[in-house]
């Protein structure tokens, strides 16, 4: 498997909220100043600290949304979980101006280089995006030319997270297409019902596997082992496969 | 440095003795893989003791399975910050598996189907410290938790607890597995919270 060289000590850092944005209903980015921050790859994530005024901690891993292009602010974008500790704070209480302590970045699997030459599917389910949209961002960036495929599943449209920036990048990103699936409700005019991702769907909306694409998923644990296992039962090399699996955490 | 989260905290969860800093308790068993779950047919099915200067020792499922067993219960601790108390296992103990080795060697690399390697120092495996398992809460462990077996190290972090196992290597010099070449710790100890490469 390829190796990623990570090196020095991952120090806490103390970023502060410059701004924040709904994604949705439930799920927040946070835009974050970090002075100093050495950069990260798309697919990494942080760990965030916080503490109360008693002195009780407690920390949890968010994948970063934004690309890095030597500088700017690191986003963050959090979903509400309702027993979430500490995602319910991030969503309804952090305010803007206010610290919060971080580390990272962390992660050096789950990633995408500029320099793969690689179509790339990625998959998405709900808040799975995250990760995947900083690779998105990262092509944006540098002009890739490598062609890119998002299938994201979503519960409904309004759970679409970063809904009007990719389809400005499908307009604006030559050889990126995304392909939604809706598997409560979908939009009025669209073709079909609400499914959940197939061997068809991937079959059709993914790249063939002659193609030697690059893939990654991202998403609740059962969205990723259902979709893991379609791509390797449609002949994509398991080595090109790698995974991020949300669940437990909140 | 201390930076207090202003009107953080009103809805934590309980505090324990028993859970390593920096952790939080579920009850759930979240599943955390680099890449798809390999199906291995029993029939196929291999785990392979090799020493450093190569000697393989091999056992079958059949022969696998015929092995003393030891049903224990132990607390896990997941890098990504959940632990899970009190979880019941059935597996054979490295202390089985290597009562025949003839080594000399300091360290170990865990080998699992799919690639995926983890390393430790030898001896965290033996005295009663690891165990390759395969049933998990009196059920046969399911494919995605690293059935047929997986290895059990509880003492670390769980990512050395490799899925899907197939062979343990006697290593004379340590090298660092998948996790530990991608920014985690090369040790991996909980209670002293060695999440990543310097901690």
């Amino acid at each position: 498997m390829a190796r990623a060289a990570v090196s020095g000590r991952l120090t806490w850092r103390v970023a502060t909220l410059a701004e924040a944005r709904w994604e949705t209903a439930t799920a927040r980015t946070l835009v974050l100043d970090l002075p100093d921050w050495p950069g990260h790859l798309p697919g990494q994530h942080v760990d965030v600290r916080l503490t109360a005024p008693d002195g009780y901690r407690a920390q949890r891993s968010y994948s970063i949304a934004s690309a890095w292009s030597g500088g700017g602010p690191v986003e963050l974008t959090v979903q509400r979980l309702e027993d979430g500790e500490v995602s319910t704070y991030l969503t309804d209480v952090y305010a803007v101006g206010a610290p919060v302590e971080l580390r990272g970045p962390v992660g050096g699997w789950f990633v995408w280089r500029a320099a793969q030459p690689a179509p790339v599917l990625l998959v998405a389910g709900g808040s799975g995006i995250v990760p995947l949209m900083a690779m998105i961002r990262a092509r944006g960036a540098v002009r890739g030319r490598q062609p890119f495929r998002l299938v994201y599943s979503v519960r409904t449209p309004d759970d679409a997270y970063y809904a009007g920036e990719l389809a400005r990048r499908v307009r604006d990103d030559p050889g990126l297409d995304v392909h939604y699936i809706y598997t409560r409700r979908t939009p009025e005019d669209w073709p079909e019902p609400p499914k959940r991702i197939s061997v068809a769907t991937v079959n059709t909306h993914g790249w063939p596997p002659d193609f030697g694409p690059a893939c990654f998923v991202c998403g609740p644990t059962g969205f990723v082992e259902t979709t893991a296992d379609i791509l390797v039962a449609l002949g994509h090399d398991p080595r090109r496969i790698r995974t991020e699996r949300f669940g437990g955490t909140s | 440095m201390n930076i207090i989260s202003p009107g953080f905290g009103g809805r934590r969860r309980s505090s324990r003795a028993d859970l390593p800093p920096g952790q939080y308790l579920t009850h759930d068993f979240p599943v955390l893989s680099a890449g798809p779950t390999p199906r291995i047919p029993l029939d196929r099915w291999r785990f392979t003791v090799t020493n450093e200067s190569g000697t393989k020792q091999t056992w079958n499922w059949p022969e696998f399975q015929a092995l003393p067993y030891e049903d224990v219960t132990v607390d896990i601790h997941c890098v990504t910050k959940w632990s899970k108390l009190g979880t019941s296992w059935r597996g054979v103990s490295l202390d089985t598996l290597l009562a025949d080795t003839d080594t000399a060697a300091d360290y170990a690399m865990v080998h699992a189907y799919g690639g995926y390697t983890t390393n430790l120092p030898l001896e965290d495996l033996l005295d009663g410290k690891a165990w390759i398992a395969y049933r998990y809460d009196g059920e046969d462990l399911h494919p995605e938790h690293g059935g047929p077996a997986r290895m059990l190290v509880p003492h670390l972090y769980f990512w050395k607890s490799a899925k899907w196992v197939n062979g343990v290597e006697m290593l004379i010099a340590d090298e660092p597995g998948f996790w530990e070449s991608a920014g985690y710790h090369n040790y991996g100890d909980p209670w002293r919270e060695q999440r990543y490469q310097g901690d």
